[in-house]
């Protein structure tokens, strides 16, 4: 208990410095969760996407992007007729740009496509779908944006469509898309007899192993690969996350110097002190788990705060029309282990300096001079 | 009993030794210590007195482990405190301190800062609080248990760092100008306080000092000049 007091008790009498560096660690730890739980929100979008009724995504091997992979139609036609295949849907995806905005996300799928029949209709009909070349239906967002409603004509790109529909999804990006049919959209983004990737979904799990090696070995162009292993292993993701944590990793950094400078103040102010304890009976090891533990207190409270201001900025930014549906706030608890056990470990590694120089200080001239 | 029997039943009983002890500083260009002989039997009390300078501190730092000798041999019950020697173990059981600033941490209470020593020794907590009310009692500080650093008197100041000193039953205890920061009557409490102290726990007490009144109260009193023992008066 002492020993504790002993560590709080610094904390307390320099009250400004302490809290600059709680709330050093507390912005790190909030960017960092908030950047993380966004990206990897986007990547679960996006994976939903991939993964909506199927478990295995087929796409070309070694492409940096699903938007530049093409899966011809042989494919699709001979690997929807394997016996352990239920369903093979194609989906071709493009971008596409209106007057105000350049980046629209747009989906070629057909008719019994997943995320047309399990969508919620708001307006138009389901069945419509497909009919007629020029035809689109838009996700609620797209429609907002566009001003689009029910039965009028959108400029998309250098073509003009007909709104035959307006769904509601889950997901942000679907939201914010367009939906073509498969043929119209071949032809919008010259592809003409491929599609970026088919979703599989297959009669029994069980079949994956199998799958996989099937498409292995009848075409050697194209990769298979569960959805988990597809989100693991997508280099954008991959590239996605580590920039995620390399932008929340130098915050901590930053926090991090913060704890050191005020562990090294800290320790500047009370030699005195340390070297009172040392006389006293206190080991290197004591003097030292005392630094330690002063700035585990501050790197604990920053991380605390952090998370807590995180969540908050999460839930706020999920209110933010134009980010809606892109925003998941339930931050994964994994995330918060790893970013309280980084914001632990920078508030450690800030201390090894001053703790060093706390064990270094001679009682004898500590007690001479001062 | 013949001298022989006597100078056999001393050599044994020597608390604290130090045999031809040198320090300087500065790369040797000051000479504090020069060829020091000293010795500390067992329950006796012994005050070092000279001018500001002449090495008191320094010897008392070098009996308490606190820093070495450039030459010589300090020995603690015939045990030399060199690299091999546990001062870790010294500080925590067998030595206490007194200094001339109290030399307690201010935002800890009375209570507190007498407990660190049992902290760092990892002594049983309800040891330590019996051993605590024990010397508070005789310091009569039980009432200031509680209070803060800032609230204590000077004398009563001392007196904690007196307890703290002696929390963990050390048997040798270093003074260092214990009184020199009071006025005269508090320091004349405070030294009949840690006379009394020694006197029943058999405590062997060094004493640095300038009050050559308080010295002579002490068994042996030592005068030192120059960074050498010069002479040794017996005050009792």
């Amino acid at each position: 208990m002492i020993f504790f007091k002993l560590i709080v008790t610094n904390l307390r009498r320099h009250r400004i410095r302490s809290l600059i560096s709680v709330a050093g660690i507390a912005f790190s730890v909030s960017a960092m969760l908030t950047v993380v739980t966004i990206l990897q929100g986007a990547i679960g979008m996006f994976s939903g996407i991939l993964s909506s009724d199927s478990e295995i995504i087929v796409f070309e091997r070694n492409v940096s992007d699903l938007f530049f992979s093409n899966v011809p139609a042989t494919a699709l036609e001979e690997i929807a007729g394997w016996p352990m295949v239920r369903r093979a849907d194609p989906v071709l995806f493009g971008i596409v740009s209106s007057a105000d905005h350049p980046i629209i996300t747009c989906f070629g799928v057909t008719a019994d496509d997943a995320r047309i029949r399990k969508a919620i209709w708001i307006q138009g009909d389901r069945f419509a779908f497909g009919q007629h070349s020029d035809d689109v239906v838009l996700g609620e967002r797209a429609a907002e944006f566009l001003g689009a409603r029910l039965g009028q004509q959108v400029p998309i790109g250098h073509g003009v469509f007909h709104v035959i529909g307006i769904l509601k999804t889950a997901n942000g990006f679907e939201d914010g898309g367009v939906f073509m049919p498969l043929s119209s959209a071949q032809s919008f983004f010259h592809k003409e007899g491929t599609s970026s990737v088919i979703t599989v979904k297959l009669r029994g799990k069980d079949d994956a192993a199998l799958f996989n090696s099937k498409v292995k070995e009848k075409f050697p162009d194209l990769i298979a690969l569960e959805d988990a292993e597809f989100t693991r292993s997508y280099s954008q993701f991959k590239i996605l996350k580590a920039t995620a944590w390399a932008v929340g990793g130098c915050g901590l950094l930053l926090g991090g110097l913060g704890v050191a400078n005020t562990m090294i103040m800290s320790v500047f102010t009370r030699i005195r002190e340390i070297a009172i304890l040392r006389v006293n009976g206190f080991s290197h090891v004591q003097v030292a788990g005392m630094i330690f533990g002063e700035s585990a207190v501050v790197s604990l409270l920053g991380a605390a705060l952090g998370l807590l201001t995180g969540t908050c900025l999460l839930v706020a930014l999920k209110e933010v029309p134009a980010l809606h549906g892109y925003v998941d706030v339930s931050v994964q608890p994994v995330v918060m282990v790893i970013v309280v056990l980084l914001a632990l470990s920078t508030g450690i590694a800030g201390a090894l300096y001053p703790a060093a120089y706390a064990m270094r200080i001679r009682a004898v001239e500590a007690l001479r001079f001062e | 009993m013949n001298s022989l029997v006597l100078e056999t039943k001393a050599r044994n009983s020597i608390v604290l030794s130090a045999e031809g002890v040198w320090k300087s500083y500065d790369n040797g260009a000051i000479a504090v210590l020069k060829g020091i002989d000293f010795e500390a039997i067992e329950g006796q009390t012994t005050a070092l007195c000279g001018p500001s300078g002449c090495g008191k501190s320094t010897l008392l730092h070098l009996l308490g482990g606190l820093d070495s000798a450039d030459r010589g041999r300090v020995s603690v019950h015939g045990v030399e405190i060199d690299r091999r020697f546990n001062r870790l173990r010294f500080l925590r059981h067998e030595v206490g301190f007194v200094f001339q600033l109290h030399n307690l941490i201010p935002d800890l209470t009375l209570e507190e800062n007498c407990l660190i020593p049992t902290v760092a020794a990892g002594t049983d907590r309800r040891i330590a609080q019996e051993r605590l009310l024990q010397l508070a009692n005789r310091t009569g500080l039980t009432h200031r248990l509680g209070h803060r650093i800032q609230k204590l008197s000077g004398g009563e100041r001392q007196r904690t760092a007196l307890c703290r000193a002696l929390m963990n039953r050390p048997k040798i205890l270093l003074a260092d100008e214990p009184t020199g920061s009071l006025d005269e009557a508090a320091s004349v409490a405070v030294f009949d306080l840690l006379l009394d102290i020694v006197a029943s726990e058999n405590v062997t007490l060094v004493m640095a000092t300038h009050d050559r009144n308080l010295a002579e109260r002490c068994d042996r009193l030592l005068e030192m000049h120059d960074g050498k023992i010069h002479e040794v008066e017996y005050a009792r």
